[in-house]
């Protein structure tokens, strides 16, 4: 997901405060930063809520990719705004996350320097416009997905700050499918595009819920957190339920020859992404990590002297305003 | 690449919705001053017209209760239910009260 191989925590305090702890999760209270908590609980958390606000921003890359080029005014107008909800919904993970007891500057440094991840989705390049459709309809469905169940995760902050999220990420993945609908109305050349499109992010797009149930050795004790809701696989399983159908309702092809609807249980069989590629662009070696994160680096220092101008300005009126009292 | 300047300040933002509410706590930024606290706060935080006035604080600037004082602050009021109206009763004949 927009987190994937969330390292959990083991903890090591007293049992009866664990247990006591657990009991609150399990009556479905809210723990608030203020509550008592496992360092486990915190630090899992702080890797979770990071990778997913790290997500976010690095999110905007491959889209801000298209700005300049959309296809026309409106078109620009309305990736534009996407963009930008991307960079308020990094804001108010690392909001959340700071309540924990990070500091922004200390997730930003993690970031640049690889320490911490964000989705391998977002080391893919978008190559042609149908892209912009892929990525809304497929990645930001994909993310709902994940998010939905997380409006109702134990921790206070960020289930407020994935219900703000919640409620904005559905223009995105409306705006995508709208995009894929146009192309595939479109003339051969753009249906084509647009099958392109859904052929390079349609195994991407399955890995983002992370690694298979027998292989994610950090779901367990999440779950029990409530910081994580559903297993890989089940949401994997959701998407693809959810997708197929509106592939056929754009006339487009699922790029794979083994998906059979499955009557027994009620949802579709699909072949699992290869996931050797998956460890290997979250290792750093995918189309685009160096490219990415490159981006930022060259943003975050870009930026350094507007910054430094700014806290100068904030002095000086700071200090003028005492001085007049 | 270590950064061994000081953070800005963390906000606290309120915002007044349509409404006529009062003003809401919404979330939180990091900004240089006031100033900037109140556009970024626009930015982030009244996208699709969320609210018609907004309140920074600076987060160092709150006071809070501790989640210890839960006991002393908030169980006296349990016991006191006649503060609620529906603690009367008040016969039918009497009509709308």
């Amino acid at each position: 997901m927009y987190a994937q191989m969330v390292k959990s925590e083991a903890s090591e305090e007293d049992p009866a405060q664990l247990q006591s702890f657990q009991d609150r999760i399990d009556a479905g209270e809210k723990i608030e930063p203020k509550d008592w908590m496992p360092a486990g609980y915190r630090k899992t958390l702080i890797r979770q809520i990071g990778q997913h606000a790290h997500s976010e921003i690095v999110g905007q890359l491959p889209e801000g990719n298209w700005i300049t080029r959309a296809p026309s005014l409106e078109r620009k107008a309305i990736l534009l705004a996407k963009v930008q909800d991307e960079a308020g919904h990094g804001l108010y993970l690392y909001c959340a996350a700071e309540t924990l007891g990070v500091t922004r500057d200390e997730l930003t440094e993690m970031l640049l320097d690889g320490r911490m991840k964000y989705s391998s989705i977002f080391n893919y390049p978008t190559l042609t416009w149908a892209d912009m459709g892929a990525v809304g309809w497929l990645v930001d469905g994909a993310a709902i997905m994940n998010q939905v169940p997380l409006q109702r995760t134990s921790f206070g902050p960020y289930a407020r700050a994935m219900v703000r999220i919640c409620k904005e990420e559905s223009f995105h993945q409306r705006q995508g499918f709208d995009i894929m609908m146009k192309m595939c109305q479109g003339t051969d050349a753009q249906k084509h595009m647009a099958q392109d499109a859904l052929n390079r992010f349609w195994g991407p797009s399955l890995m983002m819920f992370g690694p298979s149930d027998k292989d994610s050795v950090h779901s367990a004790q999440s779950m029990r957190w409530k910081i994580k809701m559903n297993t890989n696989d089940e949401l994997r399983q959701e998407f693809v339920d959810q997708t197929v159908p509106q592939a056929e309702y754009l006339g487009l092809t699922v790029p794979d020859p083994d998906l059979t609807w499955n009557e027994d249980k009620g949802g579709y069989d699909f072949t699992e992404p290869d996931w050797s590629e998956f460890y290997d662009v979250l290792k750093g070696n995918g189309p685009c990590n160096a490219e990415r994160l490159g981006a930022r680096n060259k943003a975050w220092d870009d930026g350094a002297w507007v910054r430094d101008a700014l806290s100068a300005h904030a002095a000086k009126r700071k200090a003028a305003k005492v001085a007049a009292q | 690449m270590t950064n061994t300047k000081p953070e800005w300040p963390l906000w606290e933002v309120f915002i007044r919705g349509q409404h006529g509410m009062s003003h809401r706590h919404v979330g939180s930024l990091h900004a240089a001053d006031e100033r900037m606290a109140i556009l970024n706060a626009r930015d982030v935080y009244t996208r699709r017209n969320e609210g018609v006035s907004i309140w920074v604080v600076e987060a160092q600037h709150i006071a809070a209760s501790s989640p210890e004082e839960k006991g002393p602050l908030y169980e006296p009021a349990n016991s006191k239910v006649y503060r609620h109206p529906t603690f009367f009763d008040i016969p039918d004949d009497v009509g709308a009260m």
